[in-house]
């Protein structure tokens, strides 16, 4: 993104420095943080049942007349150019009804990229799809097959023949550095910052570390694979799709395919994992473009192996963290700059500086981060992009400088606590980092750690434990609408086009109706996954829940308005105005005076209405503007390494969280735990082998590519300081992210806790150890 | 995939006659040939499945065990005389895979399994020798930390990824194997092919032969274990891995056998390794020191001369727990 950028919404920032608190969003703390009663507490996921029963249909599962199947072919080489291509054999093949190649397929623009000022742009990637003859990446969708069944596409597929003139490809990290770019910004923050001479400050420190830390690439491997049914009905578009972007995509799809907003159709209303993979990518557009073509509904479901030729990963990345320190251990130097991959046709940074800001203070600062071209499937965002491996390099050095200091890396942490953002100076809005270690370190044990490595062992393995922070920012994304519907009987219908990938959407929004509207979380019924619905954000950056609440508190005000207006003059509310009532047991209750309230139903059945209806918009997000938001945890990881082979065995995890309010404690514990086992695949197995004489990834199965078994995962334990966030919207934070910030660190603390080994190239397998 | 018939047979005769010809292949659980065949490195005309013949595990005159070519992995783990008296075996089978894939695998199956070398299953973006004789070998330059480190060739350096066969070796079992020229009996250890400059034969079954059964002798071994070595605790291949079993007599050994896994094409049978202990003292020096010498050629390759060391050390733990010495 551009110089512009930064220039705008730096004046935004310094606009909002002076606006005073109480006029923004989050001026006033959201009074439900007081008064909850459903919200905070344990309830079972919504969709649990459909889901366990096996009614819950998936977009690969929806059933329909006439329905055709679809097998993708993928490209062989990283650049070139098609020079043969020979259909007529998979033509002929039985249940064959179309080929789809870039001769055949409609001419489409690009796509517009995912972008954070423009929110109906969602790309992943602006490269054509199927428009000419011309590969750019290894795994390029080079022709669709539509057949009667499966496995008469799949079959087809195999019978297509093709050669190409493959040109030089660029996909050498190392080799791509000559000619790395310097962005102006990352996502809506500004790339380069310089804080002082901190390389001037880090030469005359008396304790300093300086290391460069590396993280290998990542595919997506979500349980459920990409898929999308679709139908043309008439001239609309219907698209049953896995997909973490309800709204945004059918205004995409609708501009992609010259129709109006209301001709399109995406249904989304389960997902089975998204972690930021489940976005727009080709094979809804082929699949789109196809089922016009046969006049018929398509199903697309992408094997594993076309999940990671054609969605995109995590970049690797190179880091290098530097920090100096003075004699009491207080921060002089922080340095945080690095590459990663990011061809020019993708959308996602991997922010793994942004984090780094507003975790330690220091009396200089130098962080930035640079592109590298390569001709790759673009990356994507990918649970905690950014975060995740920024805070393994970030982390990993504070333990490194503890060591070096011998000061106990949580006391170490505490010298350098910042009360305020470190580099803009605003403040945080809330923020526990210590009370979650301190809480974290109690229960955990800590106190029986050695600072002396390999001091503890058990037989032949060494023992270890470790600690990390962790970091993720809090996100409200603008443009989230709900529509309430009250009804006479007492129960309301929300509805949103907000999506589910596993994380009890549905199940935390009722019990936030629930209070905020002042019913039983019984009578609320929550509608979503449908682009028909007022449009939802994305559900992306842990932003969700936040973004939904934000919008349903606008509507329950817009509520109590109507309902005030309906109650008139011969109500007992008659004469108070929104800011002087609550929605409270049924009806509509005077602060003041609780006694003076009216039921619902006794003012709508005055109004003669069975229902009132009203839409309304969350309001700008500019809590984030004016204060620093982040959520913070505290990880801790005690582990064994065998002295014989190596090996790496997780004994314990414990997360220490603070992120606000905790919504539902089952869904949130089951997220940050969902996290942290991911984290645990970062630290010790997930690798993309991608092999840079080609340009292919080589492990495209998970029977190579090695996410945590059963066997892996030790018991983790959660916990969480719950203390509410008094800026935002029932003082909660995201917690989606967080859970996979700081375990690697953890992890590579506790292994060099145990050994006396640093690794600071992920994954730590045991060759690295030995 | 490609379009195949389908017949099961229904005695070893029927399974010889269906298979002749060679475009056929015989099926067991089908967990290693349906995925290659989805994948395209396999494309057989037709499937003759082999899950209906015998499967047993009987115990043999001399105190030892034929299992059926037919038995899944999990029933010979969980048999209670392979428990007791191989428990190499046992645990070496356990070690393997994942329990649904054991559930449907066979001891067939399990024996003639492919390499999991990720360039000898990319069929449309790697060149490989074994697959496609005569277009290189990719792994050589590429990502070869599960490859071998001992008895490979310029052509290939794959390694045999089963566990089982690495207890197999160490117990000096014996395939038996039947064909359109009647039957005969390989010993284990000569089972499996080294690459040389023929990577694509990785056997010796003849075409047309098939596997009937596995027979392994009473134990000689008075104690015997197996040790995999890998990076994720379960459902991943061995780095390495190590079938040992030892019998002492006066504070001597008296009788040994070592196999070794995820170092080469084969179960690599650690014949001079035991030469070397055999009549010496259990200890965990000896060990390392007797693996020396039978990996004196190992040729290791960059992204696994780790294996070295590691095989060496991992051995010596085994020596630790089989023998109840000391280092
Ligand atoms: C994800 C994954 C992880 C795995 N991890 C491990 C592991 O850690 N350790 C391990 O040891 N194994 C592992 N395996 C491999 C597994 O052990 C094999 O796939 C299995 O043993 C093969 O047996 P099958 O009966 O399914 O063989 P099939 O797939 O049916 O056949 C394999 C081959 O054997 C041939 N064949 C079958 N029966 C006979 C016969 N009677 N005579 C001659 N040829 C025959 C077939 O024609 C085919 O070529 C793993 C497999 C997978 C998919
Ligand atoms: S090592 Fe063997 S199996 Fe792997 S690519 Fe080389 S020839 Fe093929």
């Amino acid at each position: 993104m551009s110089r512009i950028q930064n220039a705008v919404i730096e004046s935004v920032k310094t606009v909002l420095g002076w606006v005073p608190a109480q006029w923004l969003p989050g001026g006033t703390p959201d009074p439900l943080i007081e008064r909850r009663a459903a919200i905070g507490r344990q309830a079972s996921r919504q969709d649990g049942p459909a889901k366990v029963r096996g009614e819950a249909r998936f977009a690969a599962e929806v059933a329909m007349d006439r329905l055709t199947y679809a097998s993708l072919v993928h490209g062989t080489v990283t650049r070139g150019r098609i020079t043969r291509l020979e259909t007529a054999a998979a033509e002929a093949a039985p249940g064959v009804i179309l080929v789809l190649t870039h001769r055949n397929m409609p001419r489409l623009a690009p796509l517009a990229l995912i972008s954070f000022t423009d929110l109906s742009a969602v790309g992943n990637s602006s490269l054509p799809i199927l428009q000419d003859p011309v590969v750019r990446y290894n795994g390029q969708v080079v022709a669709l097959v539509v057949a009667e069944t499966q496995e008469q596409a799949d079959h087809a597929a195999q019978l297509i023949e093709i050669d190409y003139a493959a040109d030089a490809a660029r996909t050498r990290f190392e080799g791509a550095k000559d000619d790395a770019r310097t962005p102006a910004s990352i996502l809506i923050e500004k790339n380069h910052v310089s804080v002082g001479d901190a390389e001037r400050e880090l030469e005359r420190a008396p304790h300093r570390v300086d290391n460069v830390y590396r993280t290998p690439g990542h595919n997506h491997n979500a349980l459920e694979l990409h898929a999308v049914t679709v139908a043309w009905q008439g001239g609309s578009l219907v698209v049953h799709d896995a997909t973490q972007m309800i709204a945004p995509s059918a205004n995409v799809l609708a501009r992609l395919f010259g129709l109006k907003k209301e001709q399109v159709r995406v249904l989304s209303p389960f997902v089975g994992g998204g972690f930021g993979g489940k976005g727009l990518w080709d094979h809804q557009i082929v699949a789109i473009a196809a089922a016009r073509l046969v006049d018929r509904p398509v199903r697309l479901v992408l094997s594993r192996d076309s999940v990671y030729r054609i969605i995109g990963g995590r970049t690797p990345t190179e880091q290098r963290v530097a920090i100096g320190a003075d004699t009491e251990g207080r921060f002089t130097a922080l340095v945080h700059t690095g590459y990663s991959i990011m061809p020019t046709y993708g959308a996602c940074p991997e922010q793994y500086t942004l984090g780094t800001r507003a975790l330690y203070r220091a009396r200089s600062f130098e962080i930035v981060q640079r592109h590298l071209d390569l001709d790759i499937v673009p990356n994507t965002f990918m649970r905690a992009p950014g975060e995740a491996i920024g805070t393994f390099a970030v982390e990993c050095a504070v333990d490194e400088l503890a060591h070096a200091m011998s000061v106990d890396p949580i006391e170490l942490r505490r010298r350098n606590e910042p009360d305020r953002h470190p580099i803009s100076g605003t403040a945080f809005s809330q923020r526990a980092l210590m009370q979650a270690y301190a809480d974290g370190a109690g229960r955990f044990g800590w106190e029986r750690r050695l600072a002396q490595p390999g001091a503890r062992r058990d037989g032949e393995w060494l023992l270890g434990m470790g600690c990390a922070s962790g970091s993720f920012p809090y996100v409200r994304m603008p443009g989230a609408n709900v529509r309430i519907t009250l009804r006479r009987t007492g129960e309301a219908t929300l509805s949103c086009s907000a999506q589910d990938m596993g994380m009890g959407t549905a199940t935390v929004q009722i019990q936030h109706a629930a209070d905020r509207l002042g019913l039983p979380v019984e009578a609320i019924t929550f509608e979503m996954g449908d682009s028909s619905l007022p449009a939802g954000p994305l559900a992306g950056g842990s932003a969700q829940t936040v973004s939904i609440a934000g919008a349903i508190m606008a509507a329950a005000d817009k509520l109590t308005a109507e309902l005030l207006r309906l109650a008139g003059n011969a109500s007992p509310v008659a004469g108070l105005r929104a800011g002087e009532v609550r929605l409270v047991d049924g009806g509509i209750t005077s602060i003041a005076n609780p006694s003076q309230r009216e039921s619902y139903q006794s003012i709508l059945t005055r109004a003669a209405r069975n229902e009132v209806t009203v839409s309304a918009a969350g309001s700008p997000p500019l809590e984030m503007l004016k204060f620093a938001m982040h959520s913070s945890s505290a990880i801790f990881c005690a582990l064994r390494v065998s002295q014989v082979t190596g090996e790496i065995r997780v004994d314990r995890l414990l997360g220490s969280f603070d992120c606000g309010t905790i919504l539902n404690p089952k869904t949130a514990a089951s997220q940050f735990r969902g996290g942290m086992i991911m984290g645990l695949g970062l630290a010790l197995t997930e690798e993309t082998l991608f092999d840079e004489r080609s340009g292919r990834i080589m492990n495209a199965t998970l029977a190579d590519y090695h996410i945590p078994s059963h066997l892996d995962v030790p018991e983790i334990d959660v916990m969480w300081t719950g203390i509410p966030d008094p800026r935002s919207p029932l003082g909660a934070r995201g917690i989606g992210e967080i859970g996979i910030t700081g375990v690697a660190a953890a992890v590579a603390n506790a292994v060099f806790n145990a050994t006396g080994k640093r690794i600071r190239d992920l994954p730590i397998t045991l060759d690295k150890v030995l | 995939m490609m379009p195949f018939t389908y017949s099961r047979a229904a005695s070893i005769d029927q399974a010889i006659e269906m298979a002749a010809g060679g475009r056929s292949h015989l099926l067991g659980g089908g967990t290693n040939l349906v995925d290659l065949m989805r994948k395209g490195v396999e494309r057989p005309s037709g499937l003759v499945d082999v899950t209906a013949l015998p499967g047993t595990i009987e115990e043999t005159g001399g105190g030892g065990l034929r299992i059926g070519a037919a038995a899944r992995n999990s029933a010979v783990a969980a048999h209670p005389l392979v428990r007791a008296r191989y428990p190499m075996l046992a645990r070496a089978i356990l070690a393997g895979a994942s329990a649904q894939i054991r559930n449907m695998a066979t001891v067939g199956g399990n024996l003639m399994q492919r390499t999991r070398c990720v360039y000898f299953q990319d069929v449309a973006g790697a060149r490989c020798n074994k697959r496609a004789p005569g277009s290189g070998c990719d792994a050589a330059g590429g990502f070869n930390r599960y490859h071998a480190i001992i008895g490979a060739s310029p052509q290939c350096i794959a390694t045999h990824p089963s566990d089982m066969c690495v207890a197999l070796a160490a117990l000096d079992a014996r395939i038996h194997v039947a064909g359109a020229g009647g039957a005969r009996t390989i010993p284990m250890v000569d089972f499996h092919r080294l690459p040389g400059e023929r990577p694509d034969l990785e056997t010796l079954l003849e075409p047309g032969e098939m596997i009937v059964a596995v027979e392994i002798d009473a134990s000689p071994f008075a104690r015997s274990t197996y040790r995999k070595v890998r990076d994720r605790a379960s459902y991943a291949f061995a780095l390495v891995s190590v079938a040992a079993g030892l019998t002492m007599r006066a504070g001597r050994i008296e009788k040994i056998g070592i196999a070794l896994g995820g170092i080469a094409a084969k179960p690599w049978r650690a014949l001079r390794a035991e030469a070397a202990l055999r009549g010496g003292p259990a200890t965990a020096q000896a060990f390392e020191a007797a693996l020396a010498v039978e990996l004196a050629d190992a040729a290791p390759l960059p992204g696994n001369a780790f294996k070295v060391g590691l095989a060496q050390r991992t051995l010596g733990a085994v020596c630790i727990e089989l023998s109840g010495s000391d280092r």
